[in-house]
């Protein structure tokens, strides 16, 4: 199982190593700082940290030695504007970070708010804005979900052919690209919010899929935490079924996959909306190992009362299926050992959680 | 020369010391500060060159009034002042 994973915090980076049967961690990196997104690239072994500073703007730097030292990076930015537009577009959240195939060494993407995609192809020295998705004319149709722009949070990258892509846009919907981003179709038939007229309600470009996340072992088989439900492909992510009347909600934003078993996933489920808090007070983690069929709650270890939520990059499984680890925005921070049935509360005073990722 | 200095807060990121320099806007100003520092670019302006929304310039006791082409004139005497707002924490 994995015996490290990294929490990224309001207040710092946290690296959480095994020491013996228990977890250890010492003062964070980038203390004080918003951390937006970590990454561990597991081709090269290096660590790559989001910072999304309150006031000078987002930030990236690298580490080569597992976090002894960092390296600040210049980070994805637009061009400038040449008629001194005043609304040109400005980075303003590095949402999500993830790693090219096996066989595109150094390739990392970058999804970031406002709605845009980057690729370095150079370990994240330099950054070039993915034009054929920016220019879509569908992009005018995007608006915020969570933040008052829309964003990139979900980058999968297909193992079996690393040209073939898919996006999760809040809101925005899905996007697939078959030739590593030269080209997009918007996808995602059978996803539906209740947010739009009814009319519009299945109208693709406007979905809001709160995460997206791949089978490591069958990258067809696509779990969807949307905002209006669960949803499931078992294609790539061109269309997906709804599961309803999933107990205790079908709101939340997390979604992990059990690397080898594509009908085992697990969410974490809350009150939908202007509540988004666990239902009844009780925090749960809600598991099927059935592809949806069923679902289960599972609250050995979890508080009640709880008024934890869990963002969408705060839960996360190894590569085993076995280890699993979750962090809230109340700084609540949990591990699973046994797939998710039950679990440790590591800490209960960390600052907010916005992702946790194994090493 | 008009003198420029930073926040402290700004220290923690990357050094920034007082700087004398040429220009008769805070455009020309900062730039000329940027040429010695390029890194300082991105910390006090956004992708198209606007203040950051949470960063202020003050002019020895007045705010700049233009936040997108800093455009807001300098003397040779003044001091420049790059602020931390209080907003955005």
């Amino acid at each position: 199982m994995a015996e490290v994973f990294y929490v990224a915090s309001r207040k710092g980076l946290f690296t959480y190593r095994r020491n013996g049967a228990d977890w250890k961690t010492g003062a964070p990196n980038f203390l004080g700082e918003p951390v937006s997104a970590v990454l561990k690239d597991k081709r090269d072994g290096a660590v790559y940290a989001a910072l999304n500073l309150g006031h000078f703007g987002c930030k990236l730097h690298r580490s080569d030695d597992d976090g002894a030292s960092w390296k600040e990076l210049t980070p994805p930015a637009f061009a400038k504007a040449e008629d001194g537009d005043e609304d040109a577009p400005s980075v303003n959240l590095i949402w999500s970070l993830e790693t090219g195939g096996d066989d595109e060494p150094g390739v990392i993407w970058a999804g970031v708010n406002p709605g845009a995609l980057f690729k370095s192809e150079d370990h994240g020295e330099s950054w070039t804005l993915i034009e054929s998705l920016w220019n879509r004319e569908e992009r005018k149709g995007w608006f915020g979900g969570g933040y008052d722009q829309p964003g990139i949070h979900s980058v999968l990258v297909d193992q079996r052919d690393s040209k073939k892509l898919t996006l999760g846009i809040s809101c925005g919907g899905v996007w697939k690209s078959d030739d590593g981003g030269t080209s997009w179709r918007l996808t995602g038939d059978g996803l539906r919010s209740d947010y739009m007229p009814p009319d519009q309600s299945q109208d693709l470009n406007t979905q809001d899929p709160h995460r997206l996340a791949a089978c490591a072992s069958d990258p067809d088989t696509i779990w969807c935490q949307h905002h209006n439900g669960i949803f499931l492909s078992r294609d790539g992510g061109e269309t997906f079924v709804e599961f309803k009347d999933v107990k205790p909600a079908v709101f939340g934003f997390a979604v992990a996959v059990h690397p080898k078993d594509p009908d085992t996933a697990w969410l974490a489920p809350g009150i939908k909306d202007e509540y988004r808090v666990p239902v009844d007070a009780k925090l749960v983690v809600n598991k099927t190992t059935d592809g949806g069929k069923t679902f289960t709650p599972q609250s050995k270890g979890l508080p009640e009362p709880s008024y934890d939520l869990v963002y969408r990059h705060a839960l996360d499984v190894d590569e085993t299926g076995d280890r699993l680890v979750m962090g809230s925005t109340t700084g609540n921070l949990w591990t699973s050992d046994d797939g998710g049935t039950s679990w440790r509360q590591l800490s209960t005073h960390l600052p907010p959680i916005a992702q946790v990722a194994f090493g | 020369m008009a003198q420029v200095s930073f926040t402290d807060n700004l220290q923690k990121h990357l050094p920034c010391p007082p700087k004398a320099a040429p220009g008769d806007t805070v455009r020309a100003v900062m730039e000329a500060v940027f040429v010695e520092n390029p890194p300082l670019r991105g910390y006090v302006l956004d992708d198209q060159d606007r203040l950051r929304k949470h960063v202020n310039i003050f002019i020895n006791d007045v705010a700049i009034s233009d936040r997108v082409t800093l455009g807001d004139p300098v003397a040779e005497t003044d001091r420049v002042f790059v602020f931390q707002a209080l907003s955005g924490g």
